[in-house]
């Protein structure tokens, strides 16, 4: 067999790792090289270098360091009993390939993962060690996302954390009964407790306002997760409730949910269909609402129906119209728990009115610049100028919010 | 008419100092007229200028946030911007409150000056793409050509040597350039896309990646259009790939929804014969080691699916005395182990003060799984039902079995529940042992957590004081069967 050029790896080891949905590279510490000889820096806000023509952004080299894999998770382009091309970088060869791309401004660090080969041990290990050399041997003060292999040895762990900024481990389904059928050697327990010793060092890490030493950095941007949506039968409630328990169990900063897309070779057990897109973006919205706007699960579930979103109006609006007992809200006395409940205001908006009201009252005008747009607010609202009458409890209300119907596509 | 001819289309000190002697003869903005250096004459220019002096004396009053974004507005490429700024601090003279009315007329374009030049600042930052330049001297150098839409090299330059400070480069801009040599930021004069390299060796693999990232099957031209503006595509190496790559995806969709699956490879064949099947049948389950390995696949009720893991005893394998408690909480269910948080700490101390080994002890739950309610970042203990005690009870009985301790203490009504079979009441049991059906010693009391939780400081040190009188009849009890023996 033919040793495969450097680019033909990438060609593979990039096209396994695109099923991966975070990019993001931002909320770690400010750093830069100034003075260090070396590259790299990270500003807090992250820089999107690029964006593919599937409209995500490119910020990260996103790569496998091998698609070679002992599991064989059905969902997985990369599960052993797929008959995909396979590669594998050295080390050296991925700290190469991240620095030639950083140098040329192409982008803002590396996001790495990996097939498992050998033991979970041995697949962190060399995850770490591409990291440790980029920021000893190169001084790189770029970002860095190290995928968890589950089940490798804490002090593995506690390197990775040390060099990365964000840490990640795939919760994959969102039951323990989806992943028991679709990756049959994968533990949920080992998922998880791999999460709460990421939780336990982020803790340790945080700087105690009594003691002068500052602990070792571990992980400034956190942890994520990903859950695949679609490729089971669990529905939005089933989503949410898992991500709702993630982020209060291990302090996630970001669930990211991936609607499971076709893969080439794909077993019969999944369904091979366009990925749900807008289901994707609507659970995007309700896990908004969890972090942001002080919902909880069961009521943006019960804006949907039979535990599915709506997917014709964002949760919000689909929760104000079958609570509408609750409104209006009259924006110049309202507290900012219910003020947030009001379909088409933001927390910028609310902190802007907030502000606003305490020099004068607001009209429907002053709502309208604030918000950017009326239409939504104004039937769940009430301002100094404008009460919406009988308009909240309109029964025709949300087919004059819904967006008309579009022609679907005819291929 | 007074015209004032500006060198530099972005310097501010440069713009302020002329803007500091307008207002200290008082010259109206009408009266003002302000060009660029090379900007052809106008018949105005005839006009004879009024004499204006260097003023080194306060001329009147601005707030700091004008400072700030006028600073930031004069790098826009609107030739107006000049004499709005001007007539902006003129107008700031007489009325203060001006900047606070952000919608209207010349405050409403300086914040839409200030947010296009920050856009473009930000877009510098993200699609410049150097270029390396090979020469014989082995030193690495890069250059780039970019197109701003405004004048925004020179305050986007630091960024650029903040993060490339071990590397040499140039950005060369239609105005300015700006240069890094390891040490210093210098600006010279602007140039031409020529005077940076075409090809770069790594642009290839750039390319490469470009396409093979990108899922045929998430197609959104318009979502990436809005991010990456088609006018900044031409210097982009990439942007040549977009077309073809759209054009190409409803096809490679099509292909991979049709390519179902084939025979797996052999090397698939070999690693699932290397796999041993799971040993799951808990009748197998010989030692206190093996059930806690079992326990972690525990599936006997639902509360293993939101849980991190289940939480197994722990202490000597042939412990005298057994504490069960209800279940675990949030930092036994993260740590794996038993009465580790707040509850633990109480158990620990009432343990010591009242002279009982705790080495010697073995601490476990009734229930092995954390059951919680997510409620915003924190998870709220909720007690476990019937069922799910009764489920539990398997992995109990088991170490009550391998332990064999003498004496068990019951921590609370979920624990008495499970070791008794039937609902009870603390007070009732506890103060005297009930004896079990194989000789054990079962002491009932609270759990500690109840000592937490009461508010009343009087009440709460009764409740420690009958806890500690509890757990004194525990240590008592082990010293009697010492006494026999």
């Amino acid at each position: 067999m033919t040793a495969l050029t450097l680019r033909r790896k990438l060609a593979i080891l990039s096209d396994a790792a695109k099923y991966d949905a975070s990019c993001a590279s931002s909320g770690s510490e400010k750093r830069n090289s100034a003075g260090t000889g070396g590259i790299g820096s990270t500003e807090g806000s992250g820089i999107c270098h690029s964006y593919a023509p599937d409209g995500r952004c490119i910020s990260l080299l996103k790569i496998l360091l091998t698609n070679f894999c002992v599991y064989d998770c059905i969902y997985c382009v990369n599960r052993s009993s797929s008959n995909v091309a396979r590669a594998r970088f050295s080390v050296e060869e991925v700290v190469r390939l991240t620095l030639d791309f950083y140098k040329r401004n192409y982008i803002e660090g590396l996001f790495l993962s990996s097939g498992i080969i050998r033991s979970p041990d041995y697949t962190m290990e060399e995850l770490v060690q591409v990291a440790r050399s980029l920021r000893e041997d190169y001084h790189f003060a770029g970002y860095i996302h190290l995928k968890i292999i589950p089940n490798a040895a804490p002090e593995l762990l506690a390197e990775a954390g040390r060099w990365a900024d964000r840490l990640s481990t795939n919760i994959e389904m969102p039951t323990d009964i989806g992943l028991q059928v679709l990756a049959p050697e994968k533990k949920p327990s080992e998922i998880r407790t791999a999460m709460a010793r990421v939780r336990g060092k982020l803790d340790e890490a945080e700087p105690d306002k009594k003691a002068r030493a500052k602990p070792p950095k571990f992980a400034p941007a956190g942890q994520s997760t990903q859950m695949i949506v679609g490729a089971d039968a669990a529905d939005d409630g089933a989503i949410l409730n898992r991500a709702a328990g993630l982020y209060s169990g291990y302090r996630l900063r970001r669930v990211y949910y991936s609607a499971f897309s076709p893969i080439p070779d794909a077993s019969s057990r999944l369904p091979l269909r366009p990925p749900p897109l807008m289901r994707e973006h609507r659970l995007y919205q309700a896990d908004w609402l969890i972090r942001f706007y002080g919902f909880d699960v069961p009521e943006i579930i019960a804006g949907g129906q039979d535990g599915l979103l709506d997917l014709n109006i964002d949760p919000k609006l689909a929760w104000a119209l079958k609570s509408r007992a609750r409104f209006p809200v009259d924006v110049n006395r309202a507290d900012r728990e219910m003020l947030l409940r009001v379909p088409g205001l933001g927390t910028r908006s609310i902190d802007r009115i907030l502000s606003t009201r305490r020099h004068h009252r607001l009209r429907l005008d002053d709502v309208a610049r604030i918000a950017g747009s009326i239409d939504k607010v104004r039937p769940f609202i009430e301002a100094a100028d404008w009460n919406p009458g009988g308009l909240t409890d309109d029964h025709r209300l949300r087919a004059r919010l819904t967006p008309e119907p579009e022609q679907l596509s005819l291929f | 008419m007074h015209v004032v001819r500006l060198q530099s289309p972005n310097d501010f000190a440069e713009w302020r100092g002329h803007a500091r002697q307008l207002l200290a003869v008082d010259l109206s903005p009408d009266e003002v007229e302000w060009r660029m250096q090379d900007d052809a004459s106008g018949l105005l220019d005839s006009v004879e200028p009024p004499v204006v002096r260097q003023v080194d004396r306060p001329v009147g009053f601005v707030p700091r946030q004008f400072l700030d974004l006028a600073e930031q507005a004069i790098c826009h490429s609107d030739p107006a911007r000049f004499a709005v700024l001007y007539r902006l601090l003129w107008d700031l003279q007489r009325d203060r409150q001006l900047l606070a009315n952000a919608a209207s007329g010349d405050t409403g374009s300086l914040t839409k000056w200030v947010s296009a030049v920050h856009r473009d600042s930000h877009k510098m930052k993200a699609f410049v793409r150097f270029k390396s330049i090979a020469d014989d001297s082995g030193l690495e150098r890069y250059a780039a050509w970019f197109e701003p839409e405004h004048y925004t090299l020179e305050a986007t330059a630091p960024f650029f040597a903040r993060r490339f400070d071990g590397m040499i480069w140039a950005i060369v801009t239609p105005y300015r350039s700006a240069y890094w040599d390891g040490e210093s930021l210098a600006f010279g004069p602007g140039g031409q896309r020529s005077d940076v390299p075409l090809d770069d060796a790594v642009e290839a693999d750039w390319k490469t990646y470009f396409s093979s990232i990108f899922n045929p099957a998430r197609l959104k031209v318009s979502m990436m259009k809005s991010e990456m503006p088609v006018k900044y595509w031409r210097n982009l190496p990439e942007a040549e790939l977009i077309a073809p790559l759209i054009r190409g995806a409803r096809q490679m969709e099509a292909e991979m929804i049709e390519r179902t699956a084939t025979q797996p490879p052999s090397r698939h064949l070999r690693q699932q014969a290397r796999t041993p099947e799971a040993a799951e049948d808990s009748a197998e389950i010989a030692s206190l080691a093996e059930a806690r390995v079992a326990v972690q696949d525990c599936r006997r009720c639902p509360l293993h699916q939101n849980a991190t893991q289940a939480v197994f005893g722990e202490g000597p394998e042939h412990a005298e005395v057994m504490f069960v408690g209800e279940q675990p909480g949030d930092q036994e269910d993260l740590a794996g182990k038993p009465f580790v948080g707040p509850a633990g700490k109480v158990l620990d101390a009432a343990v010591a003060k009242v002279g009982i080994d705790r080495s010697r002890v073995y601490v476990t739950n009734a229930v092995k799984h954390f059951k919680f309610e997510p409620r915003g970042k924190r998870r709220i203990h909720q007690r476990p039902d019937g069922g799910e005690v009764q489920a539990c009870k398997f992995w109990l009985k088991l170490e009550i079995g391998f332990v064999k301790p003498k004496v068990i203490v019951a921590l609370g009504a979920t624990a008495a529940y499970s070791l008794l079979g039937k609902a009870a009441t603390i007070s009732k049991l506890r103060g005297s042992p009930i004896t079990l059906d194989d000789g054990t010693l079962l002491f009932v009391t609270n759990h500690p957590s109840y000592l937490l939780r009461i508010p009343d400081a009087d009440v709460k040190a009764r409740e420690q004081a009958k806890f500690e009188a509890d757990l004194t009849l525990v240590r008592d009890a082990i010293a009697g069967m010492y006494a026999r023996r």
